[in-house]
């Protein structure tokens, strides 16, 4: 197992100085992610502005990778559509799916610009024990985006 | 220094390659690997001699009967309990402290009593007792831990009253490794109140010579797990006064002597408290891991985990921005090392270890009192049973060092 292509530059990065920590100007929906078998936490609000998400605040504790997750999925999400976020759900939740085939994951006739960052999280799938982690922030997304309903 | 390298090539499971490396297997107090005279008893109980316990009138029956009682004998000799009765066969410690604490506790709790624990109990030794504490009224009372990282004395002192019913402690940490003084506790719970005093033991049994007479506890708990043997199977000794007294916490088949339609007697202690099929291959496999411990001898297992131990914490204190939890006295800790290292999660240290083939326990090893009294969400743990060396040690401080160079700590 090469750990490097775990621990990815951008993946530290976002660990040590994860974005979009800061509070939402106005009340939004709120949701909270906790993995109990390693005590993952995150505490996720999102405003959505016909249908679009136009703020995100995102706090949380633990792994670099649940946490380096979150932070990403903060910067993909901004500005986003519904569907458009349902999409990339889906092609990051295909990335990290160890049944997927190859890259499915990702854009194949632009790869790497769908995902952007996210796809420095490619190494987790081949340490399957943290698939989790990296799914949490993504989980707790799907939750707020029904409470905002 | 007490070589027990010899041993390893009684583990079969060590012999295994994980990702190109061999097993180095550090997480045994979560739970330990199995030697092959556990692994022969319970292969040859099940292809010829296996039979179901205190039924049958033939022979096979018969023979698995002796075996069941003789696997309870050796239990009993091995914590020098007075007779085989006070040895009950349970699931585990898990399962013996709930049927402590639905029976017993429930039997004599009334709210405004207390029952006390102290900040280091793992989750086993804490739930039972929020459950039958919410079913009577009765409070729980923590006792702190001092600097230390052990069982604040004086705090107990002046926890214990004639309000108290029941104290439960473990033996060892989990986590920390600490062994309380458990007679000295136990001659301040005496002399303070009536409580029993149980003893969870599911770190301390495998690892330290324990005697029920002199250990000062009413009650003790342990799994045969931890201590080489398999699982589905722990133990609950208790004083023959008290399991004479104490409610079955099981009813069905087993441990009746006499059912009618609305009413049953049961039957004499032990039986009183296995109902149903009993883990008979699992008792078996139990008494051949106590067997190889005692040929190993527990004194010899005592000074091995200590010159492990001793040696992990020196060479752990080598390694920059690395925190560890646990009593810097080696004489009161047990096989048991936590610890963190700078803003590398627990998480991404095991899983950088286990790359190297290294096993290692990271997360609150179901202890979260003590982890938010710690400071901590989550600590790394590497823990030792006989099978384990230096070289296992010295195999962590490698990973370590990698792990902080993955992540970019700077050294010195
Ligand atoms: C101190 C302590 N108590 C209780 C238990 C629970 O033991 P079991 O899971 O075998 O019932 C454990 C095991 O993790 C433990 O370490």
């Amino acid at each position: 197992m090469a750990l490097d292509e775990l621990y990815r530059e951008v993946i530290l990065d976002h660990y040590r100085n994860p974005r979009n920590r800061q509070p939402l100007g106005a009340p939004g929906a709120h949701a909270d992610g906790h993995n109990p078998l390693c005590g993952d936490e995150i505490s996720l609000d999102i405003l959505v502005v016909d249908d679009t998400v136009t703020e995100v605040s995102i706090v949380g504790r633990g792994c670099s990778i649940s946490q380096s997750s979150a932070s990403m999925m903060s910067e993909a999400i901004k500005g986003k559509t519904r569907a458009e976020i349902a999409e990339l759900t889906g092609r990051f939740k295909a990335m990290m799916d160890i049944d997927t085939e190859g890259d499915a994951g990702l854009d194949p006739d632009r790869p790497g610009s769908v995902l952007g960052d996210l796809e420095a999280l490619q190494g987790v799938r081949k340490f399957p024990v943290r698939i989790k982690c990296a799914n949490l922030a993504w989980t707790t997304l799907e939750e707020a985006l029904g409470e905002a309903k | 220094m007490t070589n027990l390298s010899h041993l390893r090539r009684d583990f079969p499971i060590l012999r295994r390659e994980v990702e190109g490396h061999p097993v180095i297997f550090l997480d045994s107090a979560a739970s330990a690997q199995k030697p092959i005279p556990v692994l022969d008893a319970m292969d040859r109980f099940y292809r010829s001699q296996y039979a179901n316990v205190h039924r049958g009138a033939y022979r096979l029956s018969q023979e698995a009967t002796e075996l069941y009682e003789d696997a309870r004998r050796r239990v009993a000799r091995f914590i020098n309990a007075g007779s085989p009765d006070e040895i009950i066969f349970t699931k585990g410690t898990t399962t013996a402290l709930n049927g402590l604490s639905s029976s017993w506790g429930y039997d004599h709790l009334e709210a405004g009593d207390r029952i006390v624990l102290s900040m280091m109990e793992h989750h086993a030794n804490v739930v039972p007792w929020q459950l039958v504490a919410k079913r009577t009224g009765a409070e729980l009372v923590y006792v702190p831990l001092t600097t230390g990282y052990d069982i604040d004395l004086d705090a107990l002192r002046s926890t214990i009253d004639s309000r108290v019913k029941i104290v439960s402690l473990t033996g060892m940490s989990n986590v920390l490794g600490t062994i309380p003084p458990m007679q000295q506790i136990s001659d301040i719970v005496r002399a303070q109140s009536e409580a029993v005093l149980i003893v969870d033991g599911a770190q301390l049994v495998p690892h330290v010579e324990v005697d029920v007479q002199t250990l000062g506890a009413d009650f003790l708990a342990f799994s045969a797990h931890k201590m080489l043997g398999p699982t589905g199977i722990g133990v609950l000794w208790g004083k023959p006064e008290l399991l004479e007294e104490m409610e079955p916490w099981e009813g069905g088949g087993e441990m009746i002597s006499t059912v009618d339609l609305y009413e049953s007697t049961w039957a004499p202690v032990p039986q009183k408290f296995e109902a149903g099929t009993p883990p008979i291959a699992e008792a078996i496999g139990l008494a051949a891991a106590v067997h190889y411990l005692e040929e190993i001898g527990m004194n010899a297992i005592r000074s091995h985990d200590l010159d492990l131990t001793e040696y992990a914490l020196h060479r752990l204190g080598e390694v920059p921005d690395l925190v560890q939890y646990g009593p810097t006295d080696i004489k009161s800790r047990g096989g048991v090392v936590s610890f963190t290292l700078g803003d590398v999660h627990p998480h991404d240290i095991a899983t950088i270890l286990d790359s190297r083939g290294i096993s290692v326990r990271a997360g609150h090893h179901c202890a979260k009192p003590l982890m938010a009294d710690l400071g901590v969400t989550a600590t790394a743990r590497a823990s030792f049973h006989v099978y384990n060396g230096r070289d296992d040690v010295d195999a962590l401080i490698e990973g370590l060092h990698e792990a902080r160079s993955l992540f970019g700590l700077s050294e010195g």
